[in-house]
């Protein structure tokens, strides 16, 4: 088989024009492509018409050292490149990259006598960098040092992501009223536009930091990392970050948080965690609420759970109603426990 | 639809790729997205052809290639492939399925000349 394009061989497989990976020189390694003898090759004519026959070409050619370049990425994230060869000998059967190989003949031209049988266009000139990084692993490291300084600190950090309309404010006025009287709290609020939900925290007493993200529809590490600089929250607290209202994107973006808390409420489908599963594979926690409302309704609550863990199995679910404080103590319990358990880790950080 | 803060993260990377490398120009960037990522390939292509405008990358071919969806299933202790968060195990029926391969988002690797 052809190595560079998968044609030839058992079966020739024609229009795959496009270079495959495979076929890329990697820089630091020598590609073992297959030996140079006897074989079957498939021509094109100008005129269009195809065969194939098998022969033989012994050939010599001559290349400069493998000089290439190295990109080394550091676990610090630092990346630094440097050039360097092999100088090297070997019999035909390896691969260089590099050097063009084209035949020509009245009416003929042969692109492909080269040890890989195929001619790459600007393979000559170009070569390929190895980057191999996360599309998001700037937002990664950033919340990997806002999940530091957490930890660092003892806070206990909540990222809480819903649709618009599911009662994330509600439930939060509610549970920090709750919680008020024995556990120092902290709210980021994200939104699109306005300040309404953060001033709505902020009339239970506790600091709230409204962020607005004009037209983006998520928070990020970055956003909330600044947004810490200006709370300022106290060691052993909870912070609450209540997400823009969007059940798609949020679930992409890490901010350092202990936990994704996802909020469904009676009054919307069932089938959300289905229609929506990135939100849900992403949460620790999902709180189902309004249940208060369920008598109004022909929302299947079993049904809801089932779907939601079809897409997370351990996922844990809390039925709870802001309006009425249902499902509050299992609710407040659960926070309480995850609180004791950024204590113990910050007074004990080498046990974790 | 957060595929345009998604194109803004691989023109910062590429460009960080070629910093010390003047004059480069950036042909194809190759990317590897895994089926049960979040992103919607088509609406990526869409994005990354506005930001890359005017960047090292400026009019580059993006190749995308797929990482196919696999997940453990508990039921079954074993890798079993799945296209979607919520696929039940091919093998036993079940939905006891953790995606383990398939999530992956990256700029794989870039062709400069």
């Amino acid at each position: 088989m052809c190595t560079v394009c998968g044609c030839g061989g058992g079966g020739a497989k024609i229009g795959t024009a496009a270079r495959r990976p495979k076929a890329r020189p990697v820089s630091g390694k020598t590609v073992a492509w297959r030996p140079v003898g006897e074989h079957e090759h498939e021509h094109v004519h100008l005129d269009g018409t195809r065969h194939s026959h098998p022969h033989e070409h012994p050939h010599d050619h001559d290349h400069a050292p493998d000089e290439h370049e190295h990109v080394h990425l550091h676990a610090d994230g630092t990346r630094h490149g440097h050039a360097h060869s092999h100088p090297h000998d070997h019999t035909h059967g390896e691969a260089h990259a590099g050097v063009e190989h084209v035949s020509e003949g009245a009416g003929h031209m042969h692109f492909g006598t080269g040890p890989a049988h195929a001619h790459v266009p600007g393979m000559s000139q170009s070569q390929m960098l190895k980057i191999e990084q996360d599309i998001l692993g700037k937002n990664g490291a950033l919340a990997a040092i806002n999940r530091r300084e957490f930890a660092a600190r003892g806070i206990f950090a909540l990222n809480l992501v819903s649709s618009p309309g599911s009662g994330k404010t509600s439930l939060l006025v509610r549970t920090i009223r709750e919680l008020a009287d024995r556990v120092a709290v902290t709210v980021i609020e994200g939104d699109q536009q306005t300040e309404f939900d953060a001033e709505r925290i902020r009339e239970t007493g506790v600091p709230a930091l409204q962020i607005n993200t004009g037209k983006g529809c998520h928070l990020d590490a970055d956003m909330v990392a600044r947004g810490l600089r200006k709370l300022a929250p106290a060691d052993d607290s909870l912070l609450l970050i209540e997400n823009v209202g969007n059940l798609v994107c949020p679930a992409a973006f890490d901010l350092g948080e202990a936990h994704k808390v996802a909020i469904l409420s009676v009054t919307e489908g069932e089938d959300k965690p289905l229609k929506y599963p990135d939100m849900f594979a992403a949460a620790d926690l999902m709180l189902l609420n309004k249940i208060d409302l369920l008598p109004y309704l022909d929302f299947d609550t079993e049904r809801a759970i089932d779907y939601a863990r079809r897409v997370n199995p351990a996922l844990v679910v809390i039925r709870v109603s802001a309006r009425t404080g249902e499902g509050f103590d299992e609710w407040l319990a659960w926070i309480d426990a995850g609180l004791q358990r950024a204590r113990r880790d910050r007074s004990a950080p080498q046990a974790r | 639809m957060h595929e345009m803060a998604l194109a803004e993260s691989v023109r910062g990377i590429v460009e960080n790729a070629v910093r010390d490398r003047p004059g480069c120009k950036v042909k194809t960037v190759v990317l590897e997205i895994g089926t049960l990522a979040s992103v919607e390939v088509d609406a990526l292509r869409f994005c990354l052809e506005v930001v890359l405008r005017d960047s090292v990358a400026d009019g580059a071919n993006v190749e995308v290639e797929n990482v196919p969806g696999q997940g453990w299933c508990i039921e079954c202790a074993g890798n079993v492939p799945i296209s979607s968060l919520f696929d039940a195990c091919p093998d036993c029926g079940g939905y006891q399925v953790r995606p383990t391969s398939g999530t992956e988002m990256r700029v794989k690797e870039l062709e400069v000349e």
